[in-house]
C-alpha cells in the first residue's frame, strides 16, 4: 500500500517534470498563443481572417529583417544598419522606376529593372559590412554602426531630406494586392481584383508581398538548416579556431552573411516602396530593435552559434501580433516600443533559467 | 623496419635562444612514444615543428622514410600528422557526426536538383569510427556541450582517425580530466596502437606514461637527453634524466 502510494507520487512528480520541461521549452510559442487569444478578447475585430492577414502584411518588414538579422547573430555578431540599408533601398528602387518611367519605359518593366537595380546596389553595403569584419577585424557592432550613418546620410542626400514618391499606380497596385480574390457568386480570380458591383464583397486572400516574403524566408530556412554554407555559420559562430581549423573558409562565409543580410534588407526596401508607395531615409529606423529582438526572443544567443528560422518567426510573430494588437485597440505605437523592450528582456532572463534548468 | 616518422637533427632558435637542438626522433607504426621535458625544455617547440607550426631551421623530417616538406600545418594534416590540442578545436553547438565531418560536409541531392547536407550519412559514418575505436557516445544527436571531456577528446580524436590520421601527437590528453575518464583515454591510445596510429604523447603524468607508452625520449634545454624503452627504466631514473642529475636514482 505503501510503496504504491510512494509510485503513484513518484509518477506524478515525473508528469509534473515532464510538463514544466516541455512548457519550459516551448515558453515563446505559447506567450505567442496566448498573446493572440489576448487580443482576440480585447481588441474589437482582431479575431477574423482580415485582420490576421493584415497582420501578416505589415509584419513582412520584420519578418526579411529578422531573417537577415538572425544569419548574422549566428556568426556571433550584429548588423545595426539593417534599417537603414532598408530606408536606402525603398529610395533607390523609387528613384530608378521614376526615372526609367520618365524615359517612356513600360511601368511593368521599369519596376522589373528598378527592383534588379536596387537589389544589386543594396548589396554594397552588406559587402563593406563583411569586408570590415571578416578581413579587417573590425568589431561588427562598430562596422554597421558606421554603416548605419552612411546610408542613413547618402540616403537623405538623394531625396535632400524629404521622401521619394511618384511611383506608378502598378507599383501600389503589387504592394497592396491580393494573390486571390473570391467576389461570392462571381468566381475567383489571381491577382486581378475582379470587377463587381458597387457595395458587393470581394474576399481578398493572401497579399501578395506575403507571399514573397514567406518564399524569401523557407528559401532561407533551407539555407541554414540544410547547405553547407548554413552548416559553416553555425560552427564559426559556436568556435571560430575549431571552424578555422577544419579548412572552412571563414573569411569568405562572414562575408556572404553580411551581404545576404544587406539583400534582405534591400528586399524589405523595395517591399516597403511597393507598401507605401515612398521611400524614406529612416523608414527602417525602428525595425533594427524589432529584428533585434525577434531574434533574441527566438532564443539566439548573442554569442553566436545558436538560433533557427522557426523560432525567430515566432519572435517576429510575437511583436506583429504586438504591433497590430495595439494598433486596432487603439493604443498608441509608443506603447509598442516599451512593451518590445520588456519581452525582451523577459526573453533573455527566461532564456537563461531554461538553461539553468537543463 | 623504417619509421613512420622520424626527424634528424631538428634545430630551431629563437633569437639567441636555441630552443631545440639537433632532436632526432623516430616513431613506429603502432607505437606510443613519450615525450617528457620540463617546462622549457623544448616539447612543445619541436611538435610545432612536427605539426607545421614552425619551420626548423636546420633538420628534416621524414614520412615512412620519404623525406617530407612540412611549411604550414595543412602540409602536416595533408601528410597525416594530426595534432589533438587541448582546446579540443570542436564546435561546441553542433553533434558528433557533424563535427566530425565539419569543412568536409557529405552531400546528398534531393529532388534531384538540390544539394543538401546529408545528416544521417554523417552520423552513420561517425558511428562506424567510434565503434572502431571502441567509444561510446549516448546519441550522436546531442550537440558537443553535452558531452563530458572524454568524450569530447574521444570524438576529436575519431575525427583525426577518420580522416586518415597517421601519426597522433596529443597534448596532455588526460590532463583535465577525472579518474575514470582518464582510463577510458588510455584506452584509446591502445586501441589506436592496435590500429597502427603512431602516438606522439606529451604528458606529465608518469602513470599515463608507463601504462600506455613503449618508448620514451627526454628533452632538457632543448637537446635530446635519452631515450629509453619503457619496460626497462623506472619512473626515478625519468625524473633524473629530466632534472639532470644521475645521481637521483642511485641516491635512493
Amino acid at each position: 500500500m505503501l510503496e504504491k502510494n510512494a509510485s503513484g507520487r513518484a509518477t506524478s512528480v515525473g508528469a509534473v517534470k515532464a510538463a514544466a520541461s516541455f512548457f519550459r521549452s516551448r515558453w515563446v510559442l505559447i506567450f505567442l498563443v496566448l498573446e493572440i487569444v489576448f487580443f482576440c478578447f480585447r481588441s474589437e475585430g482582431f479575431a477574423n481572417l482580415s485582420s490576421m492577414q493584415m497582420l501578416l502584411y505589415y509584419g513582412v518588414l520584420v519578418f526579411l529583417l529578422a531573417t537577415a538579422e538572425l544569419f548574422v547573430i549566428i556568426t556571433g555578431g550584429i548588423d545595426l544598419s539593417l534599417g537603414y540599408i532598408l530606408g536606402f533601398a525603398s529610395i533607390i528602387s523609387i528613384k530608378v522606376i521614376t526615372r526609367l518611367g520618365a524615359m517612356g519605359l513600360d511601368p511593368g518593366l521599369s519596376i522589373l529593372i528598378g527592383v534588379a537595380v536596387t537589389l544589386v546596389l543594396g548589396l554594397i553595403p552588406g559587402l563593406v559590412n563583411g569586408a570590415l569584419v571578416a578581413y579587417l577585424k573590425v568589431p561588427s557592432f562598430i562596422a554597421t554602426f558606421a554603416m548605419l550613418g552612411v546610408c542613413h546620410g547618402v540616403s537623405e542626400l538623394i531625396i535632400n531630406g524629404v521622401y521619394a514618391m511618384g511611383l506608378p499606380k502598378l507599383a501600389a497596385d503589387i504592394g497592396s494586392g491580393h494573390l486571390l480574390y473570391i467576389a461570392p457568386g462571381g468566381g475567383t480570380t489571381f491577382f486581378q481584383r475582379p470587377v463587381v458591383n458597387r457595395g458587393a464583397v470581394v474576399i481578398e486572400i493572401i497579399p501578395n508581398i506575403v507571399v514573397v516574403t514567406a518564399v524569401i524566408v523557407i528559401i532561407f530556412a533551407f539555407v541554414l538548416a540544410r547547405t553547407k554554407f548554413g552548416r559553416h555559420v553555425y560552427a564559426l559562430g559556436g568556435n571560430m579556431d575549431a571552424a578555422i581549423r577544419a579548412g572552412i573558409p571563414v573569411k569568405r562565409r562572414l562575408l556572404g552573411v553580411y551581404a545576404i543580410a544587406s539583400l534582405l534588407a534591400s528586399v524589405a526596401g523595395v517591399v516597403y516602396a511597393l507598401m507605401y508607395v515612398s521611400g524614406k531615409a529612416d523608414a527602417g529606423a525602428s525595425l533594427v530593435m524589432d529584428s533585434i529582438a525577434a531574434v533574441v526572443i527566438g532564443g539566439a544567443s548573442m554569442f553566436g552559434g545558436s538560433g533557427t528560422m522557426g523560432r525567430t518567426m515566432v519572435g517576429a510573430l510575437i511583436i506583429a501580433v504586438l504591433d497590430m494588437g495595439l494598433r486596432m485597440a487603439g493604443i498608441p505605437t509608443f506603447d509598442k516600443y516599451i512593451l518590445v523592450g520588456v519581452i525582451l528582456i523577459l526573453a533573455v532572463i527566461m532564456e537563461r533559467y531554461v538553461k539553468e534548468r537543463e | 623496419m623504417s619509421y613512420l616518422l622520424e626527424t634528424k637533427d631538428i634545430t630551431k632558435r629563437f633569437g639567441g635562444l636555441t630552443a631545440v637542438d639537433h632532436v632526432s626522433l623516430g616513431l613506429k607504426r603502432g607505437e606510443a612514444l613519450a615525450l617528457l621535458g620540463d617546462n622549457g625544455a623544448g616539447k612543445s617547440t619541436l611538435i610545432k615543428i612536427i605539426s607545421g607550426v614552425h619551420k626548423p631551421d636546420e633538420g628534416e623530417i621524414f614520412i615512412d622514410g620519404k623525406k617530407a616538406r612540412i611549411e604550414s600545418p595543412i602540409d602536416a594534416l595533408a601528410a597525416g600528422i594530426e595534432t589533438i590540442y587541448q582546446d579540443l578545436a570542436l564546435a561546441e553547438n553542433l553533434d558528433v557526426g557533424a563535427n566530425i565531418f565539419l569543412g568536409r560536409e557529405r552531400m546528398k541531392r534531393s529532388l534531384g536538383v538540390l544539394k543538401v547536407l546529408d545528416d544521417k550519412s554523417m552520423r552513420e559514418e561517425a558511428q562506424k569510427v567510434l565503434d572502431r575505436l571502441d567509444i561510446e557516445i549516448p546519441s550522436l544527436k546531442k550537440t558537443i556541450r553535452t558531452l563530458s571531456g572524454g568524450q569530447r577528446q574521444s570524438v576529436a580524436i575519431s575525427r583525426s582517425i577518420y580522416w586518415d590520421a597517421k601519426v597522433l601527437i596529443m597534448d596532455e590528453p588526460t590532463a583535465a580530466l577525472g579518474v575514470s575518464e582518464q582510463k577510458k583515454v588510455l584506452d584509446l591510445v591502445r586501441t589506436l596502437k592496435d590500429q597502427g596510429i603512431g602516438i606522439i604523447l606529451i604528458s606529465h603524468q608518469m602513470y599515463d606514461i608507463f601504462e600506455v607508452a613503449d618508448r620514451l625520449a627526454v628533452m632538457r634545454r632543448g637537446v635530446k637527453v635519452g631515450e629509453r624503452i619503457v619496460k626497462d627504466t623506472t619512473p626515478d631514473e625519468v625524473v633524473s634524466l629530466m632534472v639532470g642529475s644521475e645521481t637521483v636514482g642511485k641516491e635512493r
